[in-house]
């Protein structure tokens, strides 16, 4: 390897002549770090800060209002149900917006795929991995049939969508029926809902998750000095590890509280959900930003040109990001299933596509293509997960419900169309 | 500065076209093409907007297949039909509108489709190194960092990293789309240093510019396009800036050019 460089980055000589790629070696401090983030959401790169921002301010409000009520280990055990199904729903959306496209079918394919898996599991009986399987299977299909039209035949996926939008609902209807409800009461899928991790293994996963996450970074950080590569001050490696650390054991002991509303028994432990989106939220982690199909996404959302021209197959890239899509789709539309315990004919409908998208874009993913990461989805879905819940506590009517949602959407949308331009302006 | 160097004119070119043609449906924009870039060599490819510079190497790249002619490349005649082919021959493009990736870094734009891979992971480290590697050999100082997104890069800066991406590959041919077009007289004169750097090396440099001046720097060769003909492929020694002028907006100066007879019906 080039020896001016390790030596460069070894000794750190004070006002040396400049050499170049003096921010990658290291010699920044705590301050220096904090500088450069200031300086990074000046430039409208906001990353996690709204949602953070977000979850922090309404939890304050809620807890103001219904301070019996919302910050009960119930209600947040209650909270994490209702998130799961929008976070997964939303890390779909996250890949399509990616790639500055968008998915307005998604609700409605993860009602498909509800809906197949009900059929099998209440008419023909089937055990519950054929139905998982096939609903999964269902979404596959779905995703190559959108992302052909899109990919291959070139037609704006707004319309393609929007089309499917409609036509998966009548899927659906004529699956169900009209006015009917298929009930969901394969005991392991409701599980996914109403059952918990007993609480010494969910200790264990939590322990597990900090570990590996500490882990991880501590040797990224060693291999990325060693070799010397760019690399953050160890202090913010470790005040990160340290902030995921206390939410996790937080959430943690919260959930390991005995939340059983009567005595008698014990209702304690994480929902089964929980460890679902952790799993899917570290393997699409690892997809996005370890593999090349990974930057390969993130390049055609950001320059679909340069792509073609670095010999990325733009069209087998769009077929792949709506298969993602409509595949957790399909784990959202299951998830949502064993919550409510059936399937109805406008299952994924209503407001279920635009909690998705409000909560990728409320955790940081652009509208506008090529930024964007897995944990927006988890971290705007609670977002909005808490905006729901806690106005269901609240009473508030159904009109107002809508129109708050509609309004933090649209919000968040302005929040990155302000940041675009504030980027393009500071960027170049 | 302008000495030729490296490989005599009469040897094999390492990159020649032989009558291409190309249309654009009814539009013929390039006409029976001729050309030779010479390994050690800066050749300027001059011609005025629309004179079908951006086409010609387009389609030696692989991104607009030819209608007619040849290509060859060290001699042999070979076919390009895609990014991926002209890369494999070792032919490096920087186009006009450079390609890079706004949200992505310099490293990962370097290496943007021919990343390198450990199993299924990116192997982030040697990536990293090689793209350090390279542009401390083009003694590029400016940037602050190999992992700062291009978006926030000055215009001289994405010039510098479309160049070092194309000669990360070991490439024989840089072909760079008016790499200073848009760039102050300081960074006009670092990519200028670039480019002959890559020539020094041994790269076959094709460089497509409106300026004279920069012409007349860096240039061994110069090759006119006028309306989609080639004017002229010569050695820059036997012209001069009027002649070069001329051969742009005339397509002839004296004895060089095209015959009077087929300009003049050119230009009806
Ligand atoms: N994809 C295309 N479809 C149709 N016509 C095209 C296409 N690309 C280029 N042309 C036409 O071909 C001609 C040559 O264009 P080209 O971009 O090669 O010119 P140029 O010499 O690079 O000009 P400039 O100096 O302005 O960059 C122009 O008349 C242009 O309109
Ligand atoms: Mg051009």
């Amino acid at each position: 390897m080039s020896s001016t460089i390790s030596t460069t980055t070894s000794s750190q000589e004070p006002g040396g002549a400049p050499s170049g790629f003096e921010a990658d070696q290291g010699t920044d401090s705590l301050g220096g770090a904090a500088r450069a983030y200031v300086n990074r959401v000046r430039g409208g790169d906001l990353g996690a800060l709204p949602a953070i921002l977000g979850i922090l301010a309404l939890g304050l409000l809620f807890t103001a209002l219904r301070p019996e009520t919302f910050l009960t280990p119930r209600n947040m055990a209650n909270l994490a149900d209702q998130a799961a199904p929008i976070i997964i729903l939303a890390m779909g959306l996250v890949f399509v917006l990616l790639l500055g496209e968008i998915d307005l079918s998604a609700g409605v394919v993860s009602g498909v795929c509800a809906a197949v898996m009900a059929k099998l599991l209440a008419d023909a009986g089937s055990p519950w991995y054929v139905a998982v399987l096939a609903a999964i299977l269902t979404g596959v299909l779905i995703g190559l049939f959108t992302g052909s039209l899109v990919g291959l035949v070139g037609i704006p996926s707004f319309v393609v969508t929007l089309a499917l939008f409609l036509g998966w609902q009548g899927f659906t209807l004529r699956l169900i029926g009209e006015g009917g409800t298929v009930p969901v009461r394969d005991p392991v899928i409701s599980a996914i809902s109403d059952k918990n991790l007993p609480v010494v293994l969910g200790w264990v996963l939590a322990l597990v998750v900090i570990a590996l996450y500490a882990g991880l970074q501590l040797n990224r950080w060693r291999t990325q000095k060693a070799k010397g590569l760019a690399h953050q001050p160890l202090a913010v490696v470790l005040v990160r590890i340290g902030v995921i650390a206390a939410v996790v054991v937080l959430v943690t002991a919260v959930l390991s509280v005995d939340r059983a509303p009567a005595p008698g028994f014990v209702l304690a432990g994480i929902p089964y959900a929980v460890p679902i989106v952790i799993l899917l939220l570290l393997v699409l982690t690892f997809v996005l930003g370890r593999t090349g199909f990974g930057r390969h996404v993130y390049a055609v959302g950001g320059n679909a040109e340069a792509a073609r021209r670095a010999g990325i197959s733009v069209t087998r890239i769009k077929v792949l990001v709506f298969v993602i899509g409509s595949t957790l789709a399909a784990i959202s539309g299951i998830v949502a299933a064993a919550r409510l315990g059936s399937v109805a004919p406008g299952s994924g409908g209503g407001n279920t596509l635009l909690y998705a998208v409000g909560a990728a874009v409320i955790g940081g993913t652009s509208l506008f293509g090529g930024r964007g990461r897995a944990r927006d989805a988890v971290l705007g879905g609670l977002v909005v997960a808490i905006i729901a819940n806690g106005l269901g506590l609240l009473g508030t009517e159904a009109y107002l419900n809508f129109i708050i949602t509609g309004g933090v959407l649209l919000l968040a949308a302005s929040v990155d169309a302000l940041a675009r331009r504030r980027a393009a302006a500071t960027g170049h | 500065m302008s000495a030729p160097t490296g490989r005599p004119e009469d040897g094999t070119p390492t990159l020649e076209l032989r009558g291409v043609d190309k249309s654009f449906g009814a539009i013929q924009v390039l006409h029976g093409v001729n050309l030779k870039v010479f390994s050690g060599q800066v050749t300027a490819l001059v011609g005025d907007n629309g004179a079908g510079k951006s086409t010609l190497i387009k389609a030696i790249a692989g991104i607009h297949a030819i209608d007619g002619g040849e290509i060859l490349f060290d001699g042999r005649p070979v076919t390009v039909s895609g990014p991926r082919d002209s890369a494999a021959l070792g032919i490096e493009v920087v186009y006009q509108d450079l390609a890079l990736a706004d949200n992505l870094d310099v490293v990962q734009n370097m290496f943007l489709g021919r990343e390198r891979k450990r199993g299924l992971l990116l192997d982030e480290v040697s990536m990293e190194q090689a793209a350090r590697e390279t542009l401390t050999k083009l003694s590029v100082r400016t940037l602050k960092s190999v992992r700062q997104l291009v978006s926030s890069l000055s215009g001289g800066q994405r010039q510098t990293v479309a160049i070092a991406k194309a000669v990360l590959w070991e490439s024989k041919v840089v072909i760079l789309d008016e790499p200073t077009a848009a760039l102050g007289v300081a960074q006009t004169r670092q990519v200028l240093d670039l480019v002959r750097r890559l020539a020094d090396t041994g790269h076959a440099v094709l460089f497509i510019t409106h300026n004279m001046v920069d012409v007349f720097e860096v240039a061994d060769r110069v090759a006119a396009l006028y309306l989609g003909r080639m004017a002229a492929d010569i050695p820059i020694s036997q012209v001069n800036r009027s002649q070069v002028i001329e051969l742009i907006t005339a397509g002839r100066s004296g004895e060089i050019g095209i015959a009077p007879a087929e300009a003049a019906a050119v230009e009806v």
